[in-house]
């Protein structure tokens, strides 16, 4: 039973929901690089707290509205079911 | 113009009972099942902000005050954590719910074998690691009441700070008890503290938005003046420290997971998956918003505010500055909250377990004699062991603050707690993600991680009077310089935590992952190990109890007195039903002691369940036999299943062919039936005639010339008879295949010389036969007497039936695949296609009978003869008349 009995064609709605939810799992990733970003200014001298402050709150503000964005459509498109069956073979590996 | 004392205590006091009665209400709707709104994610994302504890709620301002934007990143971990939801907290809230977990160490216990020895290891680091913590909290706590008490004007400055702090433990110490050990609900959640949570975490946004809004609007006058405020303050160059900044965010996500209290709001007190797909964008949100102010109110109290004044206390301090009283009131209440929410949480959670992992073990193993049978309530020792425990826990916690000093040194102590609790990351993730985690490897990095943590950060932080001497801080233990706590293996030049992160973080998973690789776990825990990854796959339960050998009486005993009788009751009874029994005990099958064992974990934990149930189903739950046997039955199922398809396939075969068969033999019978009627018309006629003209000779008076012509009628139609019964027996001997065939060499043109000679001395009729002679000097090797047979049958029926006026048949030999074809073909009109399929049947004659002069036996033997010598003789149509083909091997 090693072979997976996944289809390899998905309707589209399901297909959707897949992407959907490929996006919820590189957000953090993004967030990370964008958050990791005075690094890159570190041992420049002085840097302006005021402008990497509101650099810091935008970007999490834009974080905040994609994973809004993203974690309701993933909720709308599967109200009782939040997991899409299959997907734990992949959390597994 | 200070706040008087009283009307503080007054208020605070007020505050409580306000939170008294939310608990009690939300836990009375509850219990009454009316809890709709209480699964409502608002409530659970607010619920986490006991992430927001006293120390982010004044030592934020503190911390940006002193190394500006750095303390973003204290919010920046659980952030991504939460928008990664997708990843590790999905899976962690389902096998929260698939296993009913009760803490963080039940679930490592769980994971690894219900390794009962992991829980006390998760224990004990969770305890040491959140003790500091909570002394922490009541330190916030007698601090903003010291800030009150010194602003106001006299009457108070004798309150001793560290009655405050013990009257604050004792309040706290009550209050969970009351509300977090009311019952031992069976999957551990608290609705009414939960509630009482969120209401705080509204209180304590709402406190510090309120002061951030005075600050920028109301001190500085709008953003664009904070913003110079910012660029002139001393923080305006941020001098950024990568190592801190990348460090901490890391610290603060691991923490966001591992921490207990984290852990309990995040995954046990979770009603619903849907909560957290809410909470994902929702609680970094809050997180966000608690933060936006942090760098205004410093700037602002870094410029009003006296040098010596405490930074970690600016958001009291500077309402009280511009003389707000009730900004000051709500600020306080905001602290208060943030100081109370956390350490409620932490302290049930610490309580569960402290009362799973240590208590119940010890309980149980002190009277292993007895057996889990004996009498008495376990769920009163449960809930005293739990109320002990949470006693204990702030009990701890004050003696910590009380001896420690409340020093500056417990402000560091934040991030080192953090540091601590982290190291069971690698356990965690390890044990959700990787099937080869195991026990030995988790304890042994636990033990390394947590160890290199007390070494290079935990013990160091208690300054140089404290464990550690200041000679051993910069020199190492015995002069070994590469043991220095601050510059492990030469590593220096790091921020300390950074560098005890790093070190603690790399050994632990390193062991943790080396010691996995090498060791083999036990079948429990490769079980449990198979059910925590592959969650998503199955959440129903595999069978960790492979013999059934409890006596279910004793099973309920214990089941009631844990969950109480009647939650026992309705379980076995329903269980019972399920099995098709009366009455409350089912029977004692794996599935069910599965299905218990998981009841009582959680109420109990998965380890100590594990043992109870263990002590009345008898020793070893599961071994390789078991789970191969286990194996094997499935396998044996499988098989099965698969030969009863084959039988069934096979039967389905059978039926088909006996239907088949027995068509065949309807048919048959109808065809003997239609035979009998044939022969007995076909002997019937000649004998008719016989018997008639017999009659006639008998009559004397008939001339010899009429003699004559009547025995020359009986004669033919004796002959006719003898034929009719020779062709007969033939064709009966040749269906019956007991026809002796032999078999000689001769030439093709040879017998259908003989054929042809026979005919036309049989018939002597004026039909032209055409040959081909050279195609015709084939030798063959088979009974040629009945080839002849079959020829002479097919020449006479051309010369029979053939109606053209020159009647002429066309014989054509030739050889094709491997296949010797003779065709007789004649010109006349062929025979009609409804025909063809019927002119090989026994009686088949499609003119009248005085045309064919035969039976009609003639074409059936020919088929019958043709198949005995290998061959065939079939119709062809679509040739210019009758036409037959007649095929043969080709001899070899």
């Amino acid at each position: 039973m090693s072979p997976s009995r996944e289809p390899l064609f998905l309707a589209r709605q399901n297909y959707r929901r897949r992407r959907i939810s490929d996006a919820a799992r590189l957000l953090p990733f993004l967030g990370v690089i964008l958050f990791m970003q005075p690094l890159l200014a570190a041992g420049q001298g002085g840097n302006g707290t005021a402008g990497w402050l509101v650099y810091v709150f935008v970007v999490w503000v834009m974080l905040i509205v994609v994973a809004a964005i993203l974690s309701r459509r993933l909720a709308k498109t599967g109200s009782d079911e939040v997991s899409p069956p299959g997907y734990g073979v992949e959390d597994a590996r | 113009m200070a706040l008087p004392f009283n009307i503080l205590v007054l208020v605070c006091l007020a505050y409580v009972v306000f939170l008294f009665l939310v608990a009690f209400g939300a836990d009375k709707r509850a219990s009454q099942g009316g809890s709709n709104w209480l699964g409502l994610p608002l409530i659970y994302t607010l619920s986490l902000s006991v992430y927001c504890t006293a120390w982010t709620f004044y030592g934020a301002v503190g911390y940006a005050a002193r190394s500006g934007l750095e303390y973003v990143t204290i919010y920046l971990g659980p952030t991504l954590v939460m928008i990664g939801w997708w990843w590790i907290l999905r899976k962690l809230v389902r096998i929260g719910r698939a296993q009913r977990v009760t803490s963080i160490a039940d679930l490592i216990s769980s994971r690894y074998g219900k390794s009962n020895g992991l829980g006390v290891l998760v224990t004990l680091l969770a305890v040491v690691g959140t003790t500091p913590y909570i002394a922490l909290q009541l330190q916030s706590v007698t601090l903003s009441f010291a800030v009150f008490a010194a602003a106001a004007p006299g009457g108070f400055e004798g309150a001793d700070l560290s009655a405050t702090a013990l009257w604050v433990a004792v309040g706290l110490a009550l209050f969970t008890i009351l509300f977090g050990t009311r019952n031992l609900d069976a999957n551990e959640r608290h609705h009414g503290v939960v509630t009482a949570i969120a209401v705080e975490a509204v209180v304590k946004l709402v406190a510090l938005m309120a002061v951030g809004i005075f600050v920028v609007w109301g001190v500085a006058g709008g953003t664009t003046e904070i913003a110079s405020m910012i660029a002139d303050s001393p923080i305006s160059n941020w001098n950024i420290n990568p190592g801190r900044w990348a460090g901490l965010t890391f610290l603060s996500a691991a923490a966001f997971l591992t921490l207990p209290r984290m852990f309990q709001v995040l995954v046990v007190e979770n009603v619903d998956e849907r909560q957290l797909a809410t909470a994902s964008w929702a609680f970094p949100t809050y997180l966000m918003l608690m933060s936006l102010f942090v760098v205004p109110i410093a700037v602002a109290g870094l410029n009003v505010l006296p040098p010596d004044a405490n930074p970690d206390l600016f958001v009291l301090t500077l309402p009280l500055h511009y003389n707000q009283q009730g900004l000051a009131m709500l600020s306080f209440l905001g602290g208060f909250s943030s100081a109370t929410s956390m350490v409620i949480v932490a302290s049930i959670a610490l309580s569960t377990m402290v009362s799973n992992h240590i208590v119940m073990p010890i309980w149980l193993s002190a009277r292993s004699d007895e057996g889990a049978t004996v009498s008495g309530d376990v769920r009163h020792l449960v809930l005293t062991s739990r109320r002990l425990s949470i006693g204990a826990v702030l009990l701890l916690g004050y003696l910590y603050y009380h001896f420690s000093g409340g020093g500056a040194e417990l402000a560091a102590i934040g991030l080192i707690s953090f540091a601590g609790v982290a190291q069971v990351l690698p356990a965690l993730l390890g044990g959700i993600v990787w099937r080869g985690a195991a026990r030995n490897g988790a304890a042994v990095g636990l033990i390394a991680g947590f160890a290199v943590w007390a070494y290079t950060l935990f013990l160091p932080s208690f300054g140089e009077a404290g464990i550690m001497s200041a000679q051993m801080l910069t020199n190492g233990p015995w002069g070994l310089e590469w043991l220095r706590p601050r510059a492990l293996f030469g590593l220096a030049g790091l921020d300390p935590v950074v560098h005890a992160v790093f070190w603690s973080m790399l050994i632990n998973t390193g062991a943790f992952i080396v010691v996995s690789l090498l060791s083999f776990p036990s079948p429990l825990e490769r079980l449990q190990g198979a059910q925590f990854v592959n969650v998503f796959e199955h959440s129903a339960s595999t069978k960790g109890w492979a013999h059934g050998g409890a006596e279910a009486e004793d099973l309920l005993i214990m089941a009631q007195r844990i969950m109480g009788a009647d939650e026992a009751q309705t379980l076995f009874q329903a269980q019972a039903s399920d099995q098709g029994k009366e009455g409350y005990l089912p029977d004692t099958t794996p599935d069910f002691i599965a299905r218990l064992e998981r009841e009582l974990a959680g109420s109990v934990g998965a380890a100590t369940a594990h043992a109870m149930v263990g002590q009345i189903v008898g020793g070893a739950s599961v071994s390789v036999e078991d789970l191969m046997a286990v194996a094997d039955e499935t396998q044996q199922m499988l098989e099965h299943s698969s030969q009863l398809e084959a039988q069934q396939k096979e039967l389905t075969t059978t039926a088909r062919r006996l239907s088949e068969v027995n068509e065949k033999l309807t048919q048959l019978s109808i065809q003997k039936d239609a035979f009998l009627s044939q022969i007995s018309h076909e002997l019937r006629t000649p004998m008719t005639s016989i018997r008639a003209f017999s009659e006639i000779l008998r009559e004397s008076d008939l001339d010899h010339a009429a003699q004559e012509k009547y025995a020359m009628i009986i004669h033919g139609e004796a002959v006719r008879l003898t034929r009719l019964l020779d062709d007969l027996l033939d064709l009966s001997v040749l269906e019956n295949g007991q026809v002796q065939l032999y078999p000689q060499h001769e030439p093709l043109s040879h017998v259908l010389d003989r054929a042809v000679a026979a005919t036309s001395s049989l018939s002597a009729g004026g039909i032209a036969i055409r040959r081909n002679p050279e195609a015709e000097e084939i030798g063959l090797y088979t009974d040629t007497d009945r080839l002849a047979q079959v020829f002479i049958n097919l020449i006479a029926n051309a010369a029979k039936y053939c109606e053209a006026q020159a009647p002429c048949l066309e014989i054509k030999v030739s050889q094709k695949l491997g296949e010797l074809r003779i065709d007789f073909v004649d010109n006349g009109g062929g025979i009609p296609p409804e025909s063809q399929a019927v002119i090989f049947e026994k009686f088949s004659r499609l003119s009248d009978q005085a045309a064919a002069g035969g039976a009609g036996l003639g074409l059936a033997i020919c088929r019958e003869i043709m198949d005995k010598l290998g061959g065939t003789v079939t119709y062809l149509p679509g040739q210019s008349g009758a036409a037959f083909r007649v095929t043969l091997p080709v001899a070899m």
